[in-house]
This record gives C-alpha cells, structure tokens and sequence, in this order.
C-alpha cells in the first residue's frame, strides 16, 4: 500500500514533468530553468541548515561505539581503527564507513533453525547494493558534469571511458546506468519481498526509490532509444551554469521529465531521510575517538546536581558505623 | 544559534558546498560558445548546386542529430558481417553506398568543423577512428 | 507472576508481523514481559515528578494533566542537548541491518523489538512536532500524534532495551538504539514512568550508597562472612579496611558482589588478591556502588549517584581509584564520569604499587579496571598461579555488552582468563567481543516478574554458550559483569542446565597460590578441588 502510493506519487510527477516540457515555451523555461534553479538553491541551502541544526546541538558525551579492543597496556595490541584512539585512527574509520559501507559490512543474517539453534550466516547482498547504487549514482552524478563544464576536463573523460569500455551499442553503454537501476530495483524488491523490511517500510522509503529509478529510466531513455538534442541539452545546461539561461527549441519532454523528477529529488533530499550524506560525518558513535579515560570530555550544559553527600551518610548511620566500627568524621 | 565542533562542521560545509558550486565556480557567469557543425564543405556545396540548391544528406538532419551514431552501427554490422553496401533511406528513398570513408566522409570532408565541433563539446569519443583511417583534411585557407 | 513456558515452547519464535501496520497495533502488556511500576516513596526520596502508586497494566497510569506537553517539551529539550539524539532521529533510512540484531527481537519475534521500529516509535512523534513534512503531510510522512497509546507502547519497549548497543555495531550510521532508550526513558521519568527495579535501587543508593541498601554495618558484615569462607579455604585470616583515609587506592565495586553467590565468590576473589599483594587499599561504605541505575534512569540521577565516587576518593585522599568486575558501570565510568563529576584533578594517574606500571589509558579518569589491573599482574610475573585447580572447569567467556562496545575490554580478561584455567574455549565468532549478545536482564530489568522477557531476551546468549557445552563440554560462562553474574546463572539454569557462572577473580583466587596458605582441598565455593577429588577416587 505504502509502495502503491510512492509509485503514484512518482508516476504523477512523470506525467507533471511530460506536459510541462510538451506544453509551450514558458512551461519549458518554468521545468528547464526555473525548477532545477530552485530545487538546487533549496538543496544547497538547506542541507547546510540542516547541518548547522546538527552542529547546533552539542555531542555532551565521548560515546563512540567501540568495535575493538581499547588502547591500554602496552602489550595488548589495540585496534586503531575499529576503536580509535587518535584522530587519525577516526580518520580511517570513517573513511572506511563512508567510501565501503563498513558497519553494513558485518551484516549477519540470524536464522532460527529447528529445535531452537540460532545460527549466523552472511549476508552481504545488501552491503553490495547498497555499494553498486550509491557508486552508481555518484560516478553518473560526476559524469554529467560533462554537461556543465564548458571543457570536459580529463578525469570526466576517463571516468566515461572506462564506464564504457566494454563498448557496447552506440551511444556506448554505461555500466553505471545497468548497476544504478539494478541496484535500486534489487532495493526495492528487498523492501517488499523481507516480511521485517517492509513491515518497517514508511512511503518516505519508496518514494525515494521509485524517483530515483524514475530518473535513470527516463535518462536511459534518452540516451538510448528516444533520443534527445543532446547539444540542446548541452547549452541548456551551460546557460544555467553560466547564469544566462535560455532554452532551445528541440529538446523532448523526455529531458524535461528527466530534470524536473531531478529537481524533485534535489528538493526533497534536505527533508528526507536522504540526509544521511551529510549525516554519516557527524555520527558521535563514529566520529570520536575512544580517550574519554585519557583526556577530560567536556560537556558544555553539564550543571551542579543535587547529591547526597557523606556528611549527610554519616548523619544518618554515625552509630550504625561507631558500632561496625567503622571511622567516622565526627564524633 | 551556537555551533559546536566548529572545525568540523564548516570543513564539512565548505566540502559541500565547494562540491556542490563547483561547476558554477569554474565557469564564473561566462557564456558558453556553441558548437556550430558546418556543412560548407566544396564537395556539399557542390552537391547542393546540382541537387536545384538542397543540402541532402541518407536522412533528414532532425534525424541523423540523434540517430547517426547507431545508423553507423548498423551499417559497419551490415557491411562486416552480411556483405551488404546497399542503404535505401527512409526519407528520399535513394540507394546510398554504406561507406564511411566512402560515403559520409566524403562529403563531410572536414571532420574537425563537423564531427569533432560536437563530440568535443559533449565530449563523446566514437571509437571510429580506432580502425578507420582518420581522412587527411586540406589545411584552412584564409579568406 | 506470570508462569513461565517451558523452553521448548520458548524456543519456538514467530517472526510473523501482525496484520496490522505497526502503527495500528496497540501495546499488549503481556505478563512476564515487563516489571513492575515504581513505587511513590522510591521517587519521592530522590525527588523524582509524579510520584503514586500505579500499575502498567491499568488504563489510567494517573499522569499529570498536561503530560503531553511535559514530554514535548521534554523532547524538544533534549534535542537541543545531545546532537546524538537529533541526528540519530532525522538520519535512519529504514535499511533493517539492525533488526535481526537485537537480542529482544530474535527472542521474541516482536516487529517493535527491532532497533529501528523500537527507535520509529518516538521517530514517529518528533516528525509530528519537530518537521514541517510531518505537521502537514501526518501519517504519509511517517508522523504520529503523541497519545496515551503511544506513550503505554514507549514504557513497554524502552524497558524491553537493554542499552547493549550491539544494533550500532552495524548500522552504517553509527544509529545507538542505546541513545534513544536512554532519552526515551528520561522522557518516561519526567512522569515518574519509571519501573521499580531501578527506582527502588535508585533511591537506594542515593541515600544508603549502594543499589541493594545496604547500610554501613551490613557491608561490613556481609565481608566478614566471605572473610570467614576465605580462611575456611585458604587457611588465612585477611583484615580488609573501611573508609580509611590515606589509604593509596579506594576499591569500588558493585554490590552485587557483596551480597549474593556468585557475586560473592568473585568479591572473596578481590579480598584475597589484595591480600597477597599486601595492596594499601580501602573500601567505602559511602561510595560502596560502581554500578549505576541512574543512568538507565536520566542522565541527571546517573551523575548523581555517581558523584560518590569521586567525592569518597577526594575526601579519604587516595591517589586512584580501582574498580570491580561490573558492565555497565564501566560505560558509565569510561564515556561519562569524568565528563559528569571530573576533573580528578586531586588523584594522581593510576600507577600499579606492585609492577610500576602507570595506566596511561586512564590518566584524566584516574580508574583502572580490575582486569587491566591483574592482566598487568600476572604480565609481569607478580602472581603465583596454578591453573590446574580450576582444571574441572571448561570455561567459556562472556563479553560483557558495555565493557565490549562502551570501552572495549576484550583482551585483558581473556589474558587473565588463559592463566588461571588450562581449558578455555570461546564462543561462536558471532556472539562474543563486539558482536557480543547481552544477558537480557541488563538495565535494569533483572527483575522477577519479567521473567520470560528475560528468558527471551537471553536466548541468543544461551543459545551460543549451549553451543559450546555440547560440542566441548563447557561448564563456566565466566564474565566480568554482576548483572551478568545475577542474571546469567538463571539463564543457564533454564536453557542450559549443567553450566555454571562465575566472575573473573573468582577464577583467579582458585588458582592463585598464596604465601602461607593451607593446602587447599576446595574452590571458593567449597567443592573439592580436582587433584583432591583424583587423590580421594584412588585411596
């Protein structure tokens, strides 16, 4: 049900984006020009409002989770990275959970087997979708920048390359196109096919899902079989960038249809759950080293509490404590 | 609002927002020049005035933009695997010869204003070139 | 109380989801599945809101009027505190890598066990009051209103979590389910929500300084008992001293172990290795508590009652403090007392009389744990050891959820473990260090009346450590933890009868020779030792 409504919610947004880059040439600008001009601004500016409400609330307590075996006598040998004891050690961490999905990596799969014998089996199918897609995403992300800048720098160019080289059809395929689609479907069926993942499911988990395969298919469609415009689309693209929008005559509504679920995604991304990008950087359980013993954490609102001190101990058991004979601060 | 972790945070905004802005960043608000393929080559030219003054090319322009590229495909398939140099086109029903070197480039005789102008600018690297041998194009003369 | 099913009906989970979504499925209180409410006078005495008498089970829990807004206020609050919190609430994406993680789930099948959905259930009430999408769009945008339903299911399920923080360990944000329960219950108490089996030692320990409320004298007495056990075993008399000042190091350990088996074995463990390393130490019966249920109350009553400790240690002018064999409270120790109640800036870094060894690890906090302590020991040769009397036992290690995933002690007791028993086999991969499963019984829930849950909740543990019972004979689950010594022995005791519970130091006393001791015949808890029971079998 919550998949139906995300599917229509996409399947509506097709349609609005079709009419606008069908109807006339002020809807064109309005799905061209003005919708990814504001959906952009919208991103930028309120992730980092999103950020800074993060950042706005102080991380009270050193309370990284610590996956390893601490710093402590010299001859135990500590575990640098899973529980970090130096900058550089979180550096690491990190960098390992945000560029190979390192927690996702431990995925176990917990089977209850007959007569009650719990057994732990690997399941790394979700750590490698979730790797194709989000790499997928962002090497057809880097690669569009051949739109954007006026001369394709070297990089971009190799990245195509190689995103092509078994040199398949023409225009060439990109694999990233075929991993990108296939990584969300395969995310998709996941969603509805583990009875416990989609028991957890919101219409806030498809609808991303089902925009964003909306948007490869709508661009693979246009590269590969309805074809666009491509140089239209190129100038298009440039007089956005350079600030001098203008919108030529001979793209389809296909490309519309392609930016405009684009801006929606851009618009909605700061909202959305999808603020895990910038989110992962700031995760205390993550981004902080295990030295609570060896250096002071400082809370910022820590304040004075009320405690039952020892004078207050001793005025209540001082005879019970004489009588123990334990010592006591006065007589 | 008081911001914790200042170094932190604005490191990461700056990545952002640096990653984000940085196509606008390096074009810096100029206007970008387009691409202008030209179909002023002699033999065109000549082809057009003994065509009543039409420039023709095996399909309409609308459709070669998008098309030529898996048009080509097809004709190296047809040509390698079944031998068959034959291409009745769609638009004015003519027989052409199925020929790069032959036949586009024959007309197209500047492949630096014509191919290259787009491909460039896209940046699309047809791997024509890779067994084709790349024409010889007669050096500009300055009007 | 509930009875309890037998095992074999235990052991038969179902991971079906009701029918209904989840947020149409009403909180059922099952009995055996949660504890009961807490008492007013348990509130009273730490001045804890709300207090009355109330039963979980009544419809009408008598909350204060405008309870609604105490709680979002509460939340909103506390989003501005812990940045833990906020970003914890806007960054899941549902992904479930978390779900068959947590031990409440796999035991009891219950979707709302699942980290996520456990953390969806407050998620759902931020979206309705702290986004613009979820004040709008409502239930499309997966928001919910706070009503008494809403709230019924945040007491069952955040005392159905035991903080073990084993769902971080593979979330790909680092997402604490930990976190959550902690704020959830903090919210919980602002309408004296509590349950009595932590308001109880709670108010305990503030005013008597341990959780169980044992007075001065009745620590007192509770040792000399194990002091006599001791001299029974060992032939040696041992004169432990009480609120010393001068003393060198200040001893604190939860009171568990000064009060039941087999916490006590492991505290006559701690007597008899001070003693032979003739350690200037002292106990306190002010600060006689490591452990601290304050925290699985609110972060204010953890500081609270942790305060003691650095207090004793300033007012009885020791130079460090050394710590007793407990989980949490080493979490607590390690991520937050220095943070609530530091700087010590009036005890010196740790530094070990007997090797010389300064704990660097420990230089701001100025608290070792036993373990660090005696693995440096027996490392630089300080012990005289004979393994082979704990030779009847194969033991089996438990990694302790806060000591693995809120420290990460994992070597140091193994160390010791390896050099005081000859037969030492771990668990599956899975279940030990930092995917280590919990007791069940943690924060606080180690009462009576939740017994199932407990079971329940214990099952993955117990599973495993059946697993190495059968397969190599394994007859100790030892650990370092009194919950887990409390709560395990009963766990055992229900799914796999025949293995027993220990703490480390208990291990270490049996196997530890001591300077003019008798030949011993028996362990610390009286049985004959194995080279006495070969000696009796030939004769």
């Amino acid at each position: 049900m919550k998949a139906i409504v995300s599917f229509v919610a996409v399947l509506l947004l097709v349609a609005i984006g079709y009419m606008g880059g069908s109807a006339g040439s002020t809807s064109r600008f309005l799905f061209g020009v003005v919708a990814p001009y504001s959906a952009f601004a919208i991103f930028v500016v309120f992730m980092i409002v999103r950020i800074l409400k993060w950042a706005s609330s102080p991380v009270p307590f050193r309370i990284p989770t610590t996956a390893g075996q601490q710093k402590t006598l010299p001859w135990i040998k500590d575990s640098k990275i899973e529980n970090p004891s130096s900058v550089f050690g979180v550096v690491i961490r990190m960098a390992l959970e945000v560029l190979v999905f390192r927690s996702l990596f431990r995925n176990l799969k917990t089977q209850l087997h007959e007569g009650g014998r719990l057994a732990y089996g690997e399941a790394k199918w979700l750590w490698m979708a979730g790797l194709a897609f989000h790499y997928s995403f962002a090497i057809i992300l880097f690669r569009h920048l051949r739109f954007f800048l006026e001369k394709v720098p070297y990089p971009i160019q190799l990245v195509e390359s190689l995103d092509s080289f078994l040199q398949i059809g023409a225009p060439l395929l990109y694999l990233t196109d075929v991993a990108l689609l296939g990584a969300v479907t395969y995310l998709f069926i996941r969603r509805v096919a583990l009875p416990q993942v989609k028991y957890i499911s919101l219409i806030a988990d498809y609808f991303p899902l089902f925009l964003i395969f909306a948007i490869g298919a709508t661009g693979v469609l246009m590269r590969y079989f309805t074809k666009t415009d491509i140089v239209g689309v190129k100038t298009l693209a440039m007089g956005l960038i350079s600030f001098n929008p203008a919108v030529p005559e001979t793209i389809g509504a296909m490309f519309y249809t392609h930016v405009f679920l684009l801006s929606v995604l851009f618009a909605y991304f700061p909202f959305s759950k999808l603020v895990h990008m910038g989110g992962v950087f700031m995760s205390p359980t993550r981004n902080m080293a295990n030295t609570s013993r060896e250096k002071r954490h400082i809370n910022p609102w820590n304040y004075p509490v009320h405690v039952h001190t020892y004078e207050e101990y001793e005025n209540d058991f001082r005879d019970k404590m004489k009588e123990a004979g334990l010592p006591v601060e006065k007589e | 609002m008081k911001i914790y972790n200042k170094g932190l945070v604005f490191s990461l905004i700056l990545v952002f927002a640096a990653i984000a802005l940085f196509p606008f960043l390096v074009q810096g608000g100029r206007v970008a020049a387009k691409p202008d393929p030209k179909t002023d080559t002699p033999e065109i030219m000549q082809y057009a005035q003994e065509h009543g003054g039409k420039k023709e090319c095996v399909e309409s322009k609308e459709w070669m933009r998008g098309e030529h590229m898996q048009l080509l495909n097809q004709w190296r398939d047809s040509v390698v695997r079944d031998d068959n140099r034959g291409y009745i086109s769609n638009t004015n029903h003519q027989r052409w010869n199925m020929s790069l070197q032959n036949g586009c480039m024959k007309c197209h005789s500047n492949k630096k204003k014509f191919c290259d102008e787009c491909h460039n600018y896209l940046s699309v690297k047809p791997y024509c070139w890779d067994c084709h041998i790349q024409p010889a194009e007669k050096e500009e003369v300055k009007s | 109380m509930s009875k309890l099913p037998k095992p074999a009906e235990l052991a038969k989970v179902s991971y079906n989801n009701p029918a209904t979504d989840w947020m149409d499925t009403p909180v059922e209180f099952k009995p055996g599945m949660y504890c009961h409410g807490s008492k007013p006078k348990s509130l009273e005495i730490v001045g804890f809101p709300n207090p009355r008498d109330w039963r979980p089970a009544d419809a009408d829990w008598k909350l204060p009027e405008n309870w609604k807004e105490i709680l979002i206020e509460g939340i909103a609050d506390r989003l501005k505190k812990y940045r833990s919190f906020r970003l914890f609430m806007d960054i899941c994406v549902r992904c479930g890598a978390c779900a068959d993680k947590c031990h409440f789930f796999i035991g009891t099948g219950d979707p709302k066990n699942m980290p996520v959905l456990r953390a969806e259930l407050i998620r759902s009430v931020y979206r309705k009051e702290f986004t613009t999408a979820g004040k709008i769009l409502g239930r499309m945008a997966g928001a919910r209103d706070l009503t008494l339903d809403v709230l019924k299911e945040w007491w069952y399920y955040f005392y159905q979590c035991t903080e073990c923080r084993r769902c971080s360990v593979f979330c790909p944000y680092g997402i604490d389910q930990a976190e959550i329960t902690i704020i959830g219950r903090e919210l919980l108490n602002l309408l004296g929500l509590n349950i009595e089996w932590i308001a109880g030692p709670v108010s305990n320990c503030y005013m008597k300084g341990n959780h169980l409320g044992l007075e001065p004298h009745t620590i007192v007495g509770n040792l000399e008992y194990m002091l006599d056990d001791i001299e029974t075993v060992t032939g040696k008399r041992i004169k432990p001293s009480f609120n010393r000042k001068g003393a060198e190091i200040l001893f604190v350990t939860p009171s568990g172990d000064l009060f039941a088996d087999p916490g006590t074995y492991t505290c006559m463990g701690y007597l008899m290795l001070f003693e032979e390393l003739g350690l200037d130490y002292t106990w306190s019966t002010y600060a006689s508590e490591g452990g601290n249920f304050g925290f699985f109350t609110s972060n204010e009553m953890g500081k609270r009652l942790n305060s003691k400790i650095y207090a004793e240690a300033k007012r009885l002018g020791v130079k460090w403090i050394l710590g007793g064999e407990c989980g949490h409270m080493w979490r607590v120790l390690s991520q937050y007392m220095d943070t609530w109640n530091g700087p010590a800036d009036f005890l010196e870094v740790p530094k070990s009389p007997i090797t010389g060894t300064v704990f660097e690890n420990a230089k701001s906090m100025k608290m070792v744990h036993i373990a660090e302590f005696t693995a440096d020991l027996i490392k630089n040769n300080k012990l005289k050891l004979d393994p082979k009397r704990n030779d009847h036992l194969t033991v089996t290690w438990h990694d302790s959820c806060n000591v693995s995933r809120g420290m990460g002690m994992l070597e140091e007791p193994r160390y010791v473990l390896r050099n005081v028993v000859n037969n030492f086999v771990e668990m599956p991969e899975d279940t030990i260090r930092e995917k280590t499963f919990c007791c069940g019984s943690g924060t606080g829930l180690n009462a009576s009346e939740d017994m199932e849950l407990r079971m329940k909740g214990g099952f993955p543990r117990a599973n495993a450590a059946k697993f190495v019972h059968e397969h190599y004979g394994v007859n100790m689950l030892a650990n370092v933890c009194a919950i887990d010594r409390a709560t395990l022995k009963p766990l055992m005791d229900y799914w796999v009868p025949g293995v027993n519970v220990c703490g480390l130091h208990e291990l270490v006393a049996n196997a530890m020779i001591m300077k003019g001791e008798k030949e011993r015949t028996t362990d610390l808890r009286g049985e004959p030792l194995p080279n006495v029971q070969a000696k009796e079998e030939k004769a």
